[in-house]
């Protein structure tokens, strides 16, 4: 095989190997740099974005330091600001959701993975993607005229009658609240759960299953002693992100959680979480330390989402690695 | 059949059968959602709902025909800022650029990707409505953009990556440059996915609301080109469903049956139809 090196102009299977002005004339370079700037965009609006939450909060935290987190009066009047009870409501809230949406979504994504047939399992997931792009206004709008009252006026009486003796049911039922917030982010945040573990389970390799069975396994204990533990990582990835998505979700929880910061160990009381409280008095805050207490809250909530995103896309990589069989006896 | 036997494959055949009704409750709350937006937004669907302005409190009547339209201009300019961003970056992404590059563009991407659509909302705030001191389509949608961009830019980026090597080496060796190879070549082979994912990218941001709500506000009335306040379909749906007065909750149901036709719509096109035998990665 004979390997020329003589130069034909635009004809190098490789930029590379071509001259500066060959590749300028064939508008490679403009490309490259013209594209080059769009992808810095990404990077810069980025980087603005940090850099004007940190700076758009810069009043409070001198002002308050530390005990912004840990006071827990929120008083524009007399420009008194404490996030506790912000924080404390999307912890509640978020928390609930998970004890309500992790079961139902791991249960479902097993079902999916491991028992339906693919056509069905597709089928399936065709609809659950829908409901993954149902917008929050939406799931708001239901949570309030249909959530709402039946936790009024059903669900909320019955664990007052049944759980009453509990911290946790106690106070009157308004319907919103906590308990109402918490469910209507469960409904929401499913979805994301059924999804990425459903692919998660499926790329665990056949072999792990076969093995199991061969050894006389029942279907069940295939599934959840050898299969389920093997996509562990990667089930708490999904579980990560959905919890991400959890805390940053504004307008159904703003319109179901009653919008009044209180710190209640009871659920069934109204409070408010940090999204919801952006969202429902940024357009009203007057005086710069009111505005920026907000965006230190959004500061909150962004450091939060990143830490939490960070993790599940450690912990899926991580599996799905796994899954593809490398170094896997 | 000892009696160990038998209460393992009935503790099996119980938990299986449990996953199943797991997997059922899921999506039946699908068409739970259709069905009380159908039952109590069908009602008030009419052609005035689209054509008239909202009617005051306790008019009958009335329509959300400038929050339609508002919501289409902010719809355009995200689409404006989303898609050449997330389009060109990708090409970039994909063609030009080395390792480390590609790893701070894409975890940027990723980053922004992950951010709390309330944030997006205040960092539009203080990059478009601030400077300007006043409420405006045009930062709307810009904060709407910005959320297109990293789901436009990611996706793109793999649908680039999967056009066969040898497609790229044939156009070489006919002499094409790298940037026709990209254009005539490798772009063309993949529309389908890149056109799938502007298409879902779009369908997210048309449900978005908490950009919106100090970026473009909110109008009763029309909204005059792009520098004034408007009225979108999300924003509309939420002051409606959260005001005590029931002409309000209708128009409220009714807005919301139009938007999530319109999303599941866009869905159904670009999942079931354009993205067949591709499979889309979910952002």
């Amino acid at each position: 095989m004979a390997t020329t090196t003589t130069t034909v102009p635009g004809a190098g299977p490789l930029a590379g190997s071509r001259s500066f002005l060959s590749r300028l004339r064939d508008g490679d370079e403009i490309a490259r740099l013209g594209t080059f700037l769009f992808a810095a965009s990404v990077v810069l609006i980025t980087i603005l974005l940090v850099y004007e939450l940190w700076q758009g909060s810069a009043l409070p935290r001198h002002q308050f330091g530390f005990s912004f987190f840990r006071t827990s009066v929120w008083d524009p009047v007399f420009d008194q600001f404490g996030a506790l009870p912000f924080i404390y409501g999307t912890l509640v809230t978020s928390a609930l959701a998970l004890l309500i949406a992790v079961p139902l979504g791991v249960g479902a994504a097993i079902f999916l993975a491991e028992l339906a047939p693919l056509r069905v399992s597709d089928t399936l997931e065709f609809f659950i993607d829908l409901l993954a792009a149902i917008p929050s206004v939406i799931y708001g709008l239901l949570g309030i005229f249909i959530v709402v009252p039946l936790m009024r006026r059903v669900i909320q009486p019955q664990l007052k009658h049944y759980l009453g003796f509990l911290p946790l049911f106690q106070g009157p039922a308004f319907g919103l609240g906590f308990l109402t917030a918490g469910v209507v982010l469960a409904i929401m945040i499913i979805p994301y759960i059924i999804s990425v573990s459903r692919e998660i389970l499926l790329s665990v390799p056949r072999d792990q299953r076969e093995a199991a069975l061969a050894l006389g396994a029942t279907r069940w204990e295939s599934t959840w002693k050898v299969v389920v533990p093997f996509a562990r990582s990667g089930i708490f990835g999904s579980v990560f992100l959905a919890l991400a998505r959890a805390l940053g979700e504004t307008m159904a929880v703003t319109m179901v959680i009653g919008n009044t910061p209180v710190i209640s160990a009871s659920l069934l009381s109204p409070g408010d979480s940090i999204a919801s409280v952006i969202a429902s008095q940024f357009k009203e805050a007057t005086g710069e330390l009111y505005t920026q207490s907000l965006i230190e809250l959004g500061l909150v909530l962004f450091l939060l989402t990143f830490i939490l995103n960070g993790l599940a896309r450690i912990m899926i990589v991580v599996t799905s690695k796994r899954g593809t069989g490398l170094g896997q006896a | 059949m000892t009696r160990r036997l038998r209460w393992r494959k009935f503790v099996s055949a119980f938990m299986l059968s449990m996953t199943g009704v797991c997997a059922v409750v899921a999506v039946s709350v699908l068409f739970l959602i259709l069905g009380y937006l159908i039952v109590h937004g069908g009602a008030s669907v009419s052609w005035n709902f689209f054509t008239k302005l909202p009617a005051p409190v306790g008019e009958p009547g009335g329509g959300m025909a400038n929050a339609i339209v508002g919501s289409a201009k902010l719809l355009m300019l995200a689409m404006l800022v989303g898609v050449p961003i997330g389009f060109l970056g990708a090409i970039y992404l994909a063609e030009f650029s080395g390792t480390a590059t590609a790893f701070i563009v894409r975890y940027a991407a990723d980053l922004l990707n992950g951010v709390p659509s309330i944030v997006i909302g205040i960092f539009a705030y203080s990059l478009a409505v601030l400077p300007f001191k006043h409420f405006s389509t045009f930062a709307g949608g810009f904060a709407l953009g910005l959320m297109m961009i990293p789901i436009t830019l990611r996706s793109t980026e793999e649908f680039l990556r999967s056009v066969p090597v040898s497609l790229r080496e044939g156009a070489m060796a006919l002499g094409a440059s790298k940037w026709k190879t990209i254009v005539t070549v490798i772009v063309p082979s993949a529309y389908r996915g890149i056109l799938t994912t502007i298409l879902l990218a779009f369908a997210r941001v048309a449900g978005e609301t908490a950009p919106l709500l100090f970026t473009a506000l909110g109008n009763r009335f029309w909204s005059p080109g792009w520098g004034q306040p408007t009225a979108s379909l999300p924003v509309a749906i939420y002051n409606y469903a959260i005001s005590p007065y029931e002409d309000w909750h209708r128009q409220a149901w009714a807005a919301g049956l139009v938007l999530l036709g319109l999303i599941l719509v866009v869905n159904i096109v670009a999942r079931g139809v354009l993205a067949r035998g591709i499979s889309v990665s979910r952002s």
